[in-house]
């Protein structure tokens, strides 16, 4: 085992360059604690995002040796078998400093999803039961676990090809809500994912589910809105 | 790619398949048989079977490929969608009329 990491380091905004730095290895040691070993004990002034460091709040997510990956869960050993580390920001996201994107676009897709549960009752009106072996109810975990880190936003190559592609995290919540008995929302969120920039525009690449820390399979949810969507569409329920 | 563009591409896919195998079928039947084109033309002429045949796979190919076409400019070239609509359109109507051009040259008495 090498006594030292080599780690590139993104620094500077979108137009920024790779600086590199030696880090000492330690057994268990996450990608994490590499960025924040810099950031105490070389260069205070390296910006990076986090704040739970045990995979719950997505926030740590960044691009490991080319690969968008929740840092705080990576261990080191099994990303830079090399010794080598590059740590860069979230790709097809606005850098704002170093290690750190503006999340913005990526929770504004979100609303453009609809991803906001729509109540169909009052607090006045009984607890909705829902039956957990319906298949509407299991299709609905698909987004339950999403930690909004942004990993599947980076990944996906139709998002870094289409400005306007909501995104695997807000498709795979907008059908998360669309298999929700209690939502009133539904055709509203059908219309707003079947335009231009909607789930039609995935590719189905599956980098999304191939590299989300929760292992959750967003192709799946967006492919079976594909299939609501056409049927929404060919009984006229929304228009194009 | 919109949903309308979605069922379009979807539905003359789902129609092109059976018309693939058929059209597949037909190549090898044809060249193991050893027919002239004098052997095909004469099945062919006058026969409303075959126009159909070809003329929905051609309206087919030209819907589908059209489509596929305008998602590829769309997302890799930086034309703006009013003109990839035009080349899309484009495209679908020369594919159109060059094939249904080949099928009357082959099914027209």
């Amino acid at each position: 085992m090498n006594t030292e990491l080599s780690v590139s380091l993104w620094r500077g905004a979108q137009n920024g360059r790779y600086e590199t730095y030696l880090v000492p290895q330690r057994a268990s040691q996450t990608v994490l604690d590499v960025v924040t070993f810099v950031q105490r004990h070389i260069d205070p002034t390296l910006s990076y995002r986090f704040a739970c460091r045990v995979g719950v709040c997505g926030s740590c997510a960044m691009t490991v040796n080319g690969k968008p990956r929740w840092t705080c869960r990576t261990h080191v050993a099994k990303v830079a078998a090399s010794g080598r580390l590059e740590i860069g920001p979230l790709a097809n996201l606005p850098v704002i400093k170093d290690l750190a994107t503006d999340m913005q676009p990526f929770f504004e897709k979100w609303q453009q999803a609809k991803g906001a549960f729509a109540p169909t009752k009052t607090r006045r009106d009984a607890i909705a039961q829902i039956e957990p072996d319906t298949p509407a109810r299991k299709a609905a975990d698909a987004a339950i676990e999403c930690i909004n880190c942004g990993v599947c936003y980076a990944a996906c190559d139709t998002v870094r090809w289409n400005a306007e592609y909501l995104g695997p995290a807000a498709l795979t919540r907008a059908w998360t809500l669309v298999n929700d008995e209690r939502d009133g929302g539904n055709l509203a969120r059908l219309q707003a994912i079947a335009g231009a920039g909607g789930c039609h525009a995935c590719h189905s690449h599956q980098s999304c589910q191939e590299l989300c820390p929760q292992a959750l399979n967003p192709t799946a949810a967006i492919a079976a809105l594909k299939r609501r969507t056409a049927v929404a569409y060919l009984k006229g329920e929304i228009k194009v | 790619m919109n949903v309308r563009l979605y069922v379009w591409q979807r539905a003359t896919a789902a129609v092109m398949a059976p018309l693939v195998v058929v059209h597949i079928a037909v190549i090898f039947y044809a060249t193991r048989h050893g027919m002239s084109a004098a052997d095909i033309l004469s099945r062919t002429r006058g026969s409303i079977a075959w126009a159909a045949f070809y003329g929905v796979f051609v309206l087919a190919v030209s819907i589908h490929a059209s489509i596929g076409v305008r998602n590829i400019l769309s997302e890799w070239t930086p034309l703006n969608e009013r003109r990839v609509d035009a080349c899309a359109v484009f495209l679908g109507l020369v594919l159109a009329v060059l094939g249904l051009r080949a099928v009357a040259a082959v099914v027209l008495p």
